[in-house]
């Protein structure tokens, strides 16, 4: 394998790192406040105009049809130079690989550009009381009215719900099928008549994610993603895409262990730094760097037509911890001043890496599918 | 492919028997494996192809060096083709023919500390003194107990001393971290695969061991530290193979890199083998061991992953 970018590749690299240097907005509030979403819907168009939003998708959907070395080292820059995060991201990330998979033209012309430029910003609605990491459980019911479907049920933990403008959703359209079967991938308009969202406040306070109530609350049967009662199959391949590569490239966690190795540079007034903490510190900086050369690894294997299948939780679990590491690790750097909250992104970064364990499948549910279908160990009897 | 001609001569040659047997003999060779090897041009893989050798580069000899780990191989492979001959290459020294032919065996004191693998059965060893490297004959040996008898580990005294100038001794010393990290994940690989076998036979309470999710989720662990391991090994096989690719301390860097995770990558294997074996797995009879004690020994040598951290922090500035 060719590990030394080509010259196409430099340039690639130089190009997105002067633009990100050039339009830097300075630090903006949380996405997950009001005025904080709106500012990153507008960073995202800022991104578009340019050609920067999504730039693996194909040129006519707003992209420039990156490989994937292309996009991983767009990632790469992406984070180092530290510009906002990205509220589109459950869209982009999620929605978008299944839309181009299983959408209709009509669907995927509606739906692609307005994701790309921040018009359309997507919230998940798969999740359930009962039904987390079981996701077959579903139970929220949507049943055929003429053109519309009929939605009753509820939906919980939906990232970006409080203000998303459209949800992409897993109901079930045949009441009497069980598990995987009878379920239909439907996108649901945000403000639908029937449909309510109530926040809920993150561990943080701030509203991340949502309940959703729907009650006869009508959507066109037009929005259905793929074949009605296919939901299952249409689901997992976007299912595949959250736990690999394009959810959590390596470029955040390199950016985050560069950002750490600065603090532990800064953090005693002589530079020196405690011998147990430092060895935690370039511990957390290998495995970053573990995780971009597995990646790299992997997208030369894709680009070569191989296919990642199950192999994509063994990713899942490993940047999840990575990510709470780093941040543990940058916190008993700083030690009795961690607690403190303001300006520290140490303590919001932890905050968030301890849902990476938990959401897209709790590790838990990973390992359980690494030690069956990785490496072949019996199914529970 | 290379690879899977060495990996059907140790299955065929050096089965877990051999190596069982080897521990047995003065020597711990395994009969006829080192002609073989020198046969089918595996010993002579890193020399120039102008002095007879293959003209291999690291990024391909590390995935033989993967199964000379995978099969525990009770010889100075590594040592001999993957050290001390690219530095006598480097040298121009008169021993590289006999090294090449397998008529002689050289093992590698890459730290000068005078303890040294599988001294007494080798030939000659190419040593570290002061900034440079020497090769070093006719010298007296005293035998170290070894918990993996592989290893023979010698206290080495005295013998003739040559220079070998031209050898870079930095390079040798990275080519020793990078090699054992390779056999490191070539023997986490056996570990992982033996474990996963025998839980998935193993019965209790009416079921498969391998269907306890206590058990699965050990297995998962050591298949995920391996597949974050394994691509920084081939990574610092690449940063050694491109030289002139190096900003400085870089190629330092990735080795370490490689070594720690390696290490603690077989480290795991071994802690979690034994544990989902259970009791046959802590006896000598099983076969289990001779992996298990691999692990530890390779897990420090050349640097335990601890250095290895350190030499990282000292390349990224955090000394």
């Amino acid at each position: 394998m060719d590990l030394e970018l080509s010259q196409r590749q430099v340039e690639f690299r130089d190009e997105i790192r002067t633009w990100l240097t050039e339009h830097h907005p300075g630090r903006i509030a949380s996405m997950d406040t009001p005025d904080g979403f709106e500012a990153h819907r507008e960073w995202e168009k800022v991104l578009f105009d340019a050609g920067w939003s999504v730039p693996a998708w194909p040129v006519a959907y707003g992209g420039r049809d990156c490989d994937l070395i292309e996009w991983l080292i767009y990632e790469e820059e992406y984070w180092l130079s530290g510009v906002p995060g990205r509220v589109s991201a459950n869209g982009v990330s999620l929605l978008a690989p299944t839309i181009f998979n299983f959408g209709s033209r009509q669907q995927q012309d509606h739906f692609l550009p307005k994701m790309a430029s921040g018009e359309h910003i997507w919230a998940q609605g798969w999740s359930e009381p009962e039904a987390g990491s079981d996701l077959a459980g579903i139970k929220t019911k949507a049943i055929r009215d003429g053109d519309d479907f009929v939605l009753n049920g509820q939906k919980t933990w939906c990232s970006r719900g409080a203000y998303a403008d459209w949800i992409f959703c897993i109901v079930r359209t045949d009441p009497d099928a069980e598990r995987h079967r009878g379920l239909t991938y439907l996108l649901v308009p945000a403000d639908s008549p029937g449909l309510e969202r109530r926040p809920i406040n993150r561990l943080d306070g701030e509203p991340s994610f949502a309940e959703l109530f729907f009650d006869d609350c009508r959507v066109s049967a037009d929005h259905v993603l793929g074949e009605e009662g296919q939901g299952w199959g249409v689901a997992m391949a976007a299912a595949g895409s959250e736990r690999g590569l394009s959810l959590r490239s390596p470029g955040r966690f390199m950016a985050a262990a560069e950002r750490l190795t600065e603090l532990a540079r800064s953090i005693r007034a002589d530079g020196s730094i405690d011998v147990r903490l430092r060895d935690e510190v370039v511990d957390a900086w290998i495995r970053a760097q573990a995780y971009r050369w597995q990646t790299y690894q992997l997208a030369a294997g894709l680009m070569g037509g191989a296919e990642i299948g199950s192999e994509a939780s063994l990713g899942k679990v490993f940047w999840s911890e990575l990510d709470v590491e780093l941040h543990a690790t940058a916190l008993r750097l700083l030690g009795d001043r961690a607690e403190i909250v303001d300006d520290n992104d140490w303590l919001d970064g932890y905050l968030f890496a301890l849902s990476g364990p938990i959401y897209a499948g709790t590790n838990e549910i990973q390992r359980n599918i690494i030690a069956e279908r990785v490496l072949g160990l019996p199914r529970r009897g | 492919m290379f690879r899977n001609t060495v990996r059907d001569l140790f299955a065929d040659r050096c089965p877990p028997d051999a190596v069982r047997a080897s521990w047995e003999t003065t020597d711990a060779r395994v009969p006829d494996l080192w002609g073989a090897l020198a046969e089918i041009g595996v010993l002579a893989a890193l020399a120039p192809e102008e002095a007879g050798g293959l003209g291999m580069d690291e990024v391909a000899f590390v995935r033989i060096l993967e199964e000379v780990g995978y099969a525990a191989v009770p010889e100075p492979l590594m040592e001999h083709a993957f050290v001390a001959i690219p530095a006598l290459a480097e040298a121009r020294s008169d021993a590289l023919d006999s090294a090449i032919a397998g008529s002689t065996t050289i093992t590698i004191d890459i730290d000068g500390s005078g303890t040294v693998a599988s001294a007494a059965i080798a030939d000659a060893i190419v040593t570290r003194v002061d900034d440079g490297l020497a090769f070093t004959t006719q010298y007296d040996t005293t035998a170290l107990t070894t918990i993996d008898q592989s290893r023979r580990l010698a206290a080495v005294k005295g013998g003739v001393t040559v220079g070998l100038d031209g050898a870079d001794a930095v390079l040798a010393y990275d080519r020793a971290v990078l090699g054992a990290a390779a056999q490191c994940i070539g023997i986490a690989r056996r570990l992982l695969d033996a474990t996963v076998a025998y839980v998935g036979d193993r019965q209790q309470f009416g079921k498969p061991v391998g269907s306890y999710q206590a058990v699965k989720h050990h297995l998962a662990d050591v298949r995920i530290a391996v597949e974050f391991a394994a691509p920084l090994v081939y990574r610092a096989a690449w940063s050694v193979a491109h030289p002139e690719t190096h900003e400085p301390l870089a190629r330092a860097r990735d080795v370490s890199m490689a070594k720690a995770q390696a290490s603690d990558a077989v480290d795991l294997a071994a802690r979690k083998a034994l544990q989902c074996h259970g009791a046959i797995g802590y006896t000598f009879e099983y076969d289990l061991q001779l992996w298990l004690k691999r692990a530890w020994a390779l897990s420090a040598a050349y640097g335990d992953a601890r250095r290895h951290r350190d030499r990282v922090a000292t390349a990224i500035g955090l000394a």
